[in-house]
C-alpha cells in the first residue's frame, strides 16, 4: 500500500535500531574484503602507469618484461579488442564505451598522470613491481591543458583530438564536449526588477571519494570461456556489463561476486581493475588479483570535477528571488562526462525564481576521468548559489532561515528541468533548522560565526531484483543484488521482517552474485533502500500471499478468507478447522501443501524521491593561521521515512563530514607538468573525528508519494549544503566572502591580511 | 494531444517554439511526429531507434522507464532532461 502523504503509519520493526547482520564480522575483520580473496596458484598483477598528463605513445616494448623470472603475462590494449566510440546505459549513467576502454588501457596517448599503459601478472607481487620498470614506453610529450580555463580558451591543447561537439560542428576540434542550457521567463526584466544584486565567480578544486579501501580485483578466467571477478565495486551487473564490453565476451559468460565494501561514494560505480584481472587470467591461465596502492587511487580512479561558476542572482527587498544567471564549467577529466549538468539543475533547485539562464560546459582536461562522487556536482553548485543567496539575505536584512522559506519550492512547484514536484520536504528542513537546539543557541566569542547552506539530490530509481525465501524453520533469507554500503542488509531484512511478521534476527539477508539474483542496478544515486527497498518489500508480500494460500489449503477455505495480523495467520471467519498460525508455524507444513515459498519482484519504478537538506553550522577562524575549527553543525534532512534511524543518521553526519573536509582542506595539487603531487593521505588532507564535533542530526519524514513505505533516499544531499554552510559561517566570522574551495589555512589567512590591509587603507585615507 | 516542452538549446530548430503539442501514444510516435516536423532534433534525442542514454523523459512528472514505448496520455506533459547519476 502506497504510503499516504499525511498519515504515519506504525511499524513494529521499521525504525528500530537492531544491530546489523554484518556487524560482528566487520568489527572482529572476518569480513571479506577484495584484498583478502585467494585461489590455488593466484599470481599477482600490477598496473604500469604514465608518468605524463598528456603524451604520444610511440612504441611500448615489453620484451625485457616478460622476459623477467616469474613474469607469466603483460598486456597492453594491444590486447583489448576495439571498443566502439557510442554511448549505452550502463548502471545509473551512460558512458562511451571507446573511451572506457581507453581508460582502462591507453591506445594511441595518455590523458593524465596515471593513466593504465600495461599490466603484469607475476607469481609475486615484487616480481611483478620490477617488471613494470622493465617496460620501455617512448613517449613524444605534449602540454596539458589542466584547467578549464586553459582548456577553453583558443589554441588550448586538445585532449581528445577525435571529440567534437554539436555546436562548433564537426570540423572543430576542442576541449568542450557538451554545452546545457536551462531557462526560465525573461532574464534581463528579472534583473531590472531586482532591488539587490549580488554577482561572484567561484572556483572548486578537483577533490577525491577519499574511500578508505583502494581498489581491487581478482579474475579468474575459465577453460569454458567463463570468467569470475571478486571484486570491491558498488555495481556488480555494471561491472560484469562493462568489462564484458572492453574484453569482447558475452556478458553472460561473465560472473561478478561483490567483496565487502570499505567505502566507494559513487567512485565505485565505475571499471578499471576489473577487466585486466580477467585480461591477464585469460592469458596466464591462472588467478590474478590486482589491488590498487593509496597513490594509484589518488592519480588514476575518479576524483570530481574542479570547477568554474559565475553566480549572479538578483532579489527584491522584501526577500524575493526574481532573477539568476549562472554559468558553470566542470573538469571532465580525460575523456567526457563530468556532472555539470546535474549541477546546472540543482545548483537553484531549492527556490522559486521565476527568471533564470544557466549554461553548463562539460569540458576535457589532462586529469583523471572523473567519477561520481556523493551527489555528483551539486556541492559545486550550491557553494555558488548558497553563498550568493546569504549575501541577498543579509543585504535584505532577513534571517537566512526566512529567507530560504521565502523562495522555498513546494509541491507543485516547477523543477529547474520543468516538471513539478511531487510531495517534498525542503521546508520542513529549514523549519527544523530554525527549530533545533543549535540554531536557537548564542554564537559568542571573536572570529566566530554560523553558516547556514541548503541543498537538493534528484536521487533515482532504476531496476532491482529480489527473493524472499521461507526456510522450514521459519526463517527468512533476503537475497538482493545490492551491494551492502551503509547498513543495507539490516535495512532491508527490516522491510522483510515487518511485512512477514518475522523477528529481525530470524532474518538473514544475502548480497547475491550476478548468477544467483535478478538484475540490479549500482548502490548508487541513493536509490538502494527507495528501489531495492521496494522489491524486498514486493517479494515479501508475495511470499506472504503464498503463505496465506498454503493456509486456506489446511483450513479449507478461501485464500481471500486468510487474514495476516499481528504478525498470524487468522481465518476472517470462525472455523473449527482454522486455528491461528504464526510464521514458524506455517513453515514447518509449506512441504505437505505445495512445496517450497519462495517470493519474488523486479521493480523499475518511474517515481523517485528527491531529498533536500539544510545544514548549519559554526566556526572559530584562527586570525594569525587562517585555520577554521568547526565548533558545532546541524543537518536536517528529509528522509521520506527512516528504516534504521541510526544508519540514516551516520549517512547524515558522513555526508556532512565530507562536505566540510571539501570545503576546508580537500585539493588535488598538480605541479607545472601535470604530474599530481599529493598522492597520499597525509598531503591529500580528509577530516578525520579529531577534527569534528559530533554531527547533529534531524531527521525529517515527508513519505515520497508511492512509495510502499515513503521512503526517499538518503546517501547523497547530505554533502551538498556544506562548503556553502563553512563559506558562509566564515564570512560571518572575519567578514570575507570566500569563493575558492578549499578555504584552507594559506588561503585564507592571505584574505584575512588582505582585509585588514585594506581596512588600514580606508581608515588612513579616513584621517 | 500532448504538450512537448522544448529543451532550451533545441528552441532554435522549432523557431524558438518552447512547447509544442503532438500526437502519439508512446514516446517513441511523439519523437517521430517532433522530428517529422523538426528533423534536426533526430540526433539530440534518438539513437540506434530508441531514446538515447543521456537523455531521461518525464511524463506527467515520472520518469519514463520504458524508452520509446513508454506510455503517453491525451493530455500529458513531457519533457526531455539529461540524465544525471548519482554517488553513494
Amino acid at each position: 500500500m502506497a504510503a499516504s502523504p499525511t498519515e504515519k503509519p506504525s511499524f513494529r520493526v521499521i525504525g528500530t535500531r537492531p544491530v546489523r547482520h554484518d556487524g560482528f564480522d566487520k568489527v572482529t575483520g572476518r569480513a571479506k574484503y577484495g584484498a583478502d580473496y585467494s585461489f590455488p596458484g593466484m599470481l599477482f598483477g600490477r598496473v604500469l602507469r604514465s608518468p605524463h598528463a598528456h603524451a604520444n605513445i610511440k612504441s611500448i616494448n615489453i620484451e625485457k618484461a616478460l622476459a623477467l623470472p616469474g613474469v607469466k603475462a603483460v598486456v597492453t590494449s594491444a590486447d583489448l579488442p576495439e571498443a566502439p566510440d557510442k554511448m549505452v546505459a550502463a548502471g545509473e549513467a551512460p558512458v562511451n564505451l571507446n573511451h572506457l576502454s581507453s581508460n582502462v588501457l591507453a591506445r594511441e596517448k595518455v590523458l593524465y598522470d596515471g593513466h593504465a599503459v600495461a599490466a603484469v601478472a607475476a607469481t609475486s607481487a615484487h616480481i611483478a613491481e620490477e617488471a613494470l620498470r622493465l617496460i620501455e614506453v617512448d613517449y613524444e610529450v605534449l602540454p596539458p591543458a589542466m584547467t578549464v580555463e586553459a582548456a577553453m580558451k583558443p589554441g588550448a591543447p586538445i585532449v581528445l583530438p577525435t571529440l567534437r561537439n554539436k555546436e562548433d560542428g564537426p570540423d572543430k576540434q576542442t576541449n568542450v564536449a557538451n554545452h546545457m542550457q536551462f531557462t526560465r521567463g525573461d532574464l534581463a526584466e528579472g534583473f531590472t526588477q531586482a532591488d539587490f544584486i549580488v554577482e561572484r565567480e567561484f572556483k572548486t578544486a578537483m577533490v577525491h571519494q577519499g574511500y578508505i579501501e583502494p581498489h581491487n580485483a581478482v579474475g579468474i578466467y575459465g577453460g569454458d570461456g567463463h570468467a569470475t571477478i571478486y571484486c570491491s565495486t558498488q555495481g556488480t551487473f555494471n561491472v560484469r556489463a562493462l568489462s564484458a564490453t572492453v574484453l569482447g565476451m558475452p556478458e553472460g559468460n561473465l560472473k561478478v561476486v561483490p567483496a565487502e565494501i570499505g567505502g566507494g561514494f559513487g567512485g565505485k560505480l565505475v571499471i578499471y581493475l576489473e577487466p585486466l584481472s580477467v585480461l591477464l587470467s585469460r592469458k596466464t591461465g591462472q588467478p590474478v588479483k590486482l589491488t590498487m596502492s593509496r597513490a594509484e587511487v589518488l592519480r588514476a580512479t575518479g576524483p570530481t570535477s574542479g570547477s568554474t561558476i559565475r553566480c549572479k542572482m538578483g532579489a527584491t527587498k522584501d526577500g524575493k528571488l526574481i532573477a539568476a544567471e549562472i554559468w558553470m564549467a566542470y573538469e571532465a577529466g580525460a575523456f567526457p562526462g563530468s556532472p555539470v549538468g546535474a549541477g546546472a539543475m540543482v545548483i537553484i533547485a531549492p527556490y522559486m525564481i521565476p527568471n533564470f539562464k544557466i549554461d553548463a560546459y562539460d569540458v576535457l582536461v589532462n586529469r583523471p576521468k572523473t567519477a561520481a562522487y556523493r551527489a555528483p556536482g551539486a556541492s559545486n553548485a550550491a557553494l555558488a548559489s548558497e553563498t550568493v543567496i546569504d549575501e541577498l539575505a543579509e543585504k535584505c536584512g532577513i534571517d537566512p532561515a526566512e529567507f530560504r522559506l521565502i523562495n522555498a519550492v513546494k509541491e507543485g512547484s516547477p523543477q529547474v528541468v520543468g516538471p513539478p514536484f511531487k510531495r517534498i520536504g525542503f521546508v520542513e528542513t529549514v523549519e527544523a533548522i530554525k527549530n533545533s537546539p543549535h540554531y536557537k543557541s548564542k554564537l559568542e566569542g571573536p572570529y566566530r560565526g554560523r553558516g547556514m547552506a541548503s541543498g537538493f539530490w534528484f536521487n533515482v530509481g532504476l531496476q532491482s531484483s529480489a527473493t524472499v525465501n521461507i526456510h522450514s524453520d521459519g526463517t527468512v533469507s533476503v537475497v538482493i543484488g545490492s551491494v551492502d554500503v551503509g547498513g543495507q542488509r539490516a535495512a532491508q531484512a527490516m522491510i522483510a521482517a515487518e511485512v512477514l511478521g518475522a523477528d529481525i534476527k530470524d532474518v538473514r539477508p544475502v548480497v547475491a552474485d550476478t548468477d544467483s539474483i535478478g538484475h540490479t542496478d549500482v548502490t548508487g544515486g541513493s536509490r538502494t533502500c527507495f528501489t531495492t527497498g521496494w522489491a524486498v518489500h514486493d517479494a515479501a508480500q508475495d511470499a506472504l500471499r503464498q503463505l496465506k494460500e498454503r493456509a486456506a489449503k489446511l483450513w479449507e477455505m478461501k485464500p481471500e478468507e486468510v487474514l495476516f495480523e499481528n504478525g498470524k495467520f487468522v481465518p476472517s471467519r470462525p472455523s473449527e478447522k482454522a486455528k491461528p498460525m504464526t510464521l514458524k508455524e506455517i513453515a514447518g507444513r509449506l512441504g505437505r501443501t505445495g512445496g517450497p515459498v519462495v517470493g519474488r519482484a523486479t521493480v523499475n519504478p518511474r517515481t523517485v524521491g528527491p531529498a533536500f537538506a539544510t545544514t548549519v553550522v559554526d566556526v572559530e577562524v584562527d586570525p594569525d593561521t587562517g585555520k577554521v575549527q568547526v565548533l558545532r553543525a546541524t543537518i536536517a534532512q528529509d528522509v521520506g521515512k527512516a528504516i534504521h534511524p541510526a544508519y540514516v543518521e551516520g549517512q547524515m553526519q558522513g555526508g556532512t563530514v565530507q562536505g566540510i573536509g571539501w570545503a576546508l582542506n580537500e585539493e588535488y595539487f598538480y605541479d607545472g607538468k601535470g604530474v599530481l603531487r599529493n598522492t597520499g593521505l597525509l598531503d591529500y588532507r580528509m577530516p578525520t573525528c579529531l577534527d569534528m564535533p559530533l554531527i547533529e542530526t534531524e531527521i525529517v519524514e515527508v513519505p515520497t508519494p508511492g512509495h510502499p513505505l515513503g521512503i526517499r533516499g538518503v546517501g547523497e544531499v547530505s554533502i551538498v549544503p556544506p562548503p556553502a554552510a563553512v563559506a558562509n559561517a566564515i564570512a560571518h566570522a572575519i567578514g570575507v566572502r570566500m569563493t575558492q574551495l578549499p578555504m584552507s589555512p594559506p588561503r585564507l589567512l592571505k584574505a584575512i591580511l588582505e582585509k585588514r590591509a585594506a581596512n588600514e587603507t580606508q581608515a588612513a585615507a579616513a584621517d | 494531444m500532448a504538450t512537448v516542452v522544448i529543451p532550451s538549446l533545441l528552441r532554435k530548430y522549432t523557431g524558438g517554439a518552447d512547447r509544442v503539442t503532438v500526437s502519439g501514444r508512446t514516446i517513441g510516435q511523439v519523437i517521430e511526429e517532433l522530428v517529422s516536423r523538426y528533423p534536426e532534433v533526430r540526433d539530440h534525442l534518438l539513437e540506434n531507434g530508441d531514446v538515447k542514454p543521456s537523455v531521461a523523459v518525464s511524463i506527467d512528472g515520472e520518469m519514463g522507464t520504458g524508452g520509446v514505448l513508454d506510455r503517453v496520455g491525451e493530455t500529458s506533459e513531457i519533457f526531455f532532461i539529461p540524465a544525471i547519476g548519482g554517488g553513494c
